[in-house]
């Protein structure tokens, strides 16, 4: 075995040379220090990047984009063997991707790693966090559930806001005048086909540098005589680690993937009115926010356009740190710099707080009071759905062979035959009504 | 070359201080751990990979299929139907005869056809033939006869085929 594999390693090295490979990775070296546990969140990243490019090929394969969306993703989560985990960890590791990212980006922010020569490791990387951010919202309508249809909604009506050019682009972002069955094709082709084409050489470049710059020290290593500095070998002392570091994340993934199934949701309906509490995922939910505050200091347009211009501002301000702030020297410049960091890290925790905070509140009222109205009455309202055909309790609730409902004493539940919407839906939706004696107790 | 190679090698195996034992006993504790994890994502992939095919082969375990208002094919024709996944042919002979067939030819799988003005099945992608009254394969490159069901009862609403 050991001289078979030797044998083909001797026949692949004499063509390619991989000892010379080897050799460059054991001579290149990684610095040690105090803040060099910050080196490891590129490489989680990376991983959370290969997962999310293996689960999504594997979802790929019962994915049907268009009218048939919402159903496909139900038989990938219900009828398909662990249907269910695979899309929970495409779930799961596009929100730990994303954090792994905002980590990564903050510690070579403060670590000063933007500095010359790595300005362009800097904007490819900013490019890359974008474009994680258009994955993440192109890939959230995916299911076509009702909180796709809504985010989408809301995420397309910002840039709608922009004059002129603005309608013009939502709609054909949207194809049509709604979210339909078209955006969810444009996005489908969007999120597999042209932003991993674009994703991948970007992040090849940006690999590309960190190999050719190697990783930055801090300010307060660099401060150090050369002498003093500690290193590790890339290889095998650094990728040991990288590795292990791998081998948390994929268990972190695989705890928070079975444990906690990713929601599949009510199909969306447009004709239904958005719920409450209803918001975007975390890593939009500070433009959420600030689009709110905004909006309710200037009313119309103007909320929305005073947050265009906020987020891109703010955007353009972090893409030029690294020619505001570019040698080495901690001058007031590096200082200012590290404040105006601070400042953004604090405002984006303050407002993401705020945003759910806000939410925390909105939903308060809506789950508290209406039962408090009825005294005396039961307060809860234990109904089973059962499927007509199968008898057992339907996954989809909005199925229309649900018939019989075993109700709690008191509530009746009642069968709304939608025939109120224009055209007529089939979809039948259940709620519960106390009965008269509920109301009036005797 | 390789025998270089494979010089540095002992040499860098010799340099190790640990005991050989110890370095073994991680070796396989690492392996083992590797194999578990990699049973750990491959089962869920394989069966999620798998989930179609247990479908079909479910759907397919059919013993019998009742073909309703086959009776009414006429004598010199055929008609093809699914037993199960498979495409199989239903032949009412001139001489009043019912035969089943698999439609699957046994050179390279394409779907026969039977041919009543020549009284033979012929596959049109290599030029197959077979006998259509007991589907012995009788000229071109099949290897073998196509597989037969049973015609149990023709009745007056339905033709009914089995497995043998």
């Amino acid at each position: 075995m050991n001289s078979l594999f030797n044998t083909v390693y001797a026949w692949a090295n004499q063509r390619l040379d991989l000892d010379d490979m080897l050799r460059f990775a054991r001579k290149k070296t990684v610095p040690e220090h105090r803040h060099s546990a910050w080196y490891y969140w590129g490489g989680v990243t990376l991983f959370f990047f290969l997962v999310q490019a293996i689960s999504g090929v594997l979802l790929l394969l019962y994915y049907r984009p268009g009218p048939d969306a919402y159903e496909s993703v139900r038989q990938i989560t219900y009828d398909i063997h662990f249907g269910w985990l695979i899309r929970s960890t495409h779930a799961w590791a596009a929100n730990l991707m994303l954090v792994s990212i905002f980590v990564h980006m903050f510690s070579v922010f403060f670590m000063k790693a933007y500095r010359c020569p790595r300005e362009f490791g800097w904007w490819s990387g900013i490019g890359l966090l974008m474009m994680a951010m258009v994955f993440g919202f192109s890939g959230y309508l995916m299911p076509m559930n009702e909180l796709a249809y809504f985010a989408t909604k809301v995420g397309l009506e910002i840039p709608a806001s922009m004059p002129i050019i603005g309608p013009v682009m939502a709609d054909l972002v949207r194809g049509g005048l709604e979210v339909n069955e078209f955006t969810v094709h444009r996005f489908f082709a969007l999120h597999v086909v042209v932003l991993p084409a674009l994703f991948v050489p970007l992040l090849g470049f940006h690999l590309w540098l960190v190999q050719k710059h190697g990783n930055a020290l801090p300010p307060s290593e660099e401060a150090l005589p050369v002498a003093q500095r500690r290193s590790i070998p890339f290889f095998p002392n650094f990728i040991m680690k990288d590795m292990a570091m791998w081998l948390i994340a994929l268990n972190v993934l695989a705890v928070l993937a079975a444990m906690f199934p990713w929601d599949l949701g009510a199909a969306a309906d447009p004709l239904k009115p958005a719920p409450r509490g209803i918001h975007p995922e975390w890593y939009f939910m500070s433009q959420f926010q600030v689009l709110k505050v905004f909006g309710n200091w200037l009313p119309g347009a103007a909320g929305e356009i005073l947050g265009l211009v906020w987020f891109s501002l703010g955007m353009l301000l972090w893409s030029f740190i690294p020619l505001y702030d570019p040698t080495r020297e901690n001058g007031r410049r590096g200082r200012r710099a590290t404040y105006f960091g601070l400042l953004a890290l604090v405002i984006l925790i303050l407002t993401t707080a705020w945003g759910y905070w806000a939410i925390h509140i909105e939903t308060q009222p809506a789950t508290a009071a209406a039962p408090a109205k009825l005294s005396g009455v039961p307060n809860t309202v234990n109904l089973v759905l059962t499927d007509r055909k199968t008898d057992m309790i339907p996954v989809r609730k909005d199925s229309a062979s649900i018939l019989s409902a075993h109700e709690t004493p008191g509530w009746k539940p009642v069968v709304h035959d939608r025939q109120d919407a224009y055209p007529p839906v089939k979809t039948i939706v259940l709620s519960v009504a106390p009965t008269p004696e509920a109301v009036n107790p005797k | 070359m390789s025998h270089d190679y494979s010089n540095t090698q002992e040499q860098e195996q010799t340099d190790f201080s640990q005991p050989a034992t110890r370095r073994t006993f991680a070796k396989v504790v690492a392996g083992g751990v590797g194999f578990c994890y990699a049973a750990a994502i491959g089962y869920p992939v394989y069966r999620f990979l798998n989930s179609p095919v247990e479908k079909a082969t479910l759907a397919a375990a059919i013993s019998e299929i009742s073909l309703k208002d086959a009776q009414k094919l006429a004598a010199g024709t055929a008609l093809i139907f699914k037993f199960g996944a498979e495409p199989c042919l239903l032949i009412h002979l001139p001489e009043g005869k019912w035969v089943a067939l698999s439609a699957k030819c046994t050179h390279l799988g394409c779907t026969v056809q039977y041919e009543g003005d020549k009284q033979r099945i012929f596959c049109a992608c290599h030029g197959g033939t077979y006998d259509p009254t007991n589907g012995h394969n009788i000229a071109g490159p099949p290897p073998k006869p196509l597989k037969s069901f049973v015609v149990k009862e023709v009745t007056d609403s339905a033709v009914v085929v089995s497995r043998v």
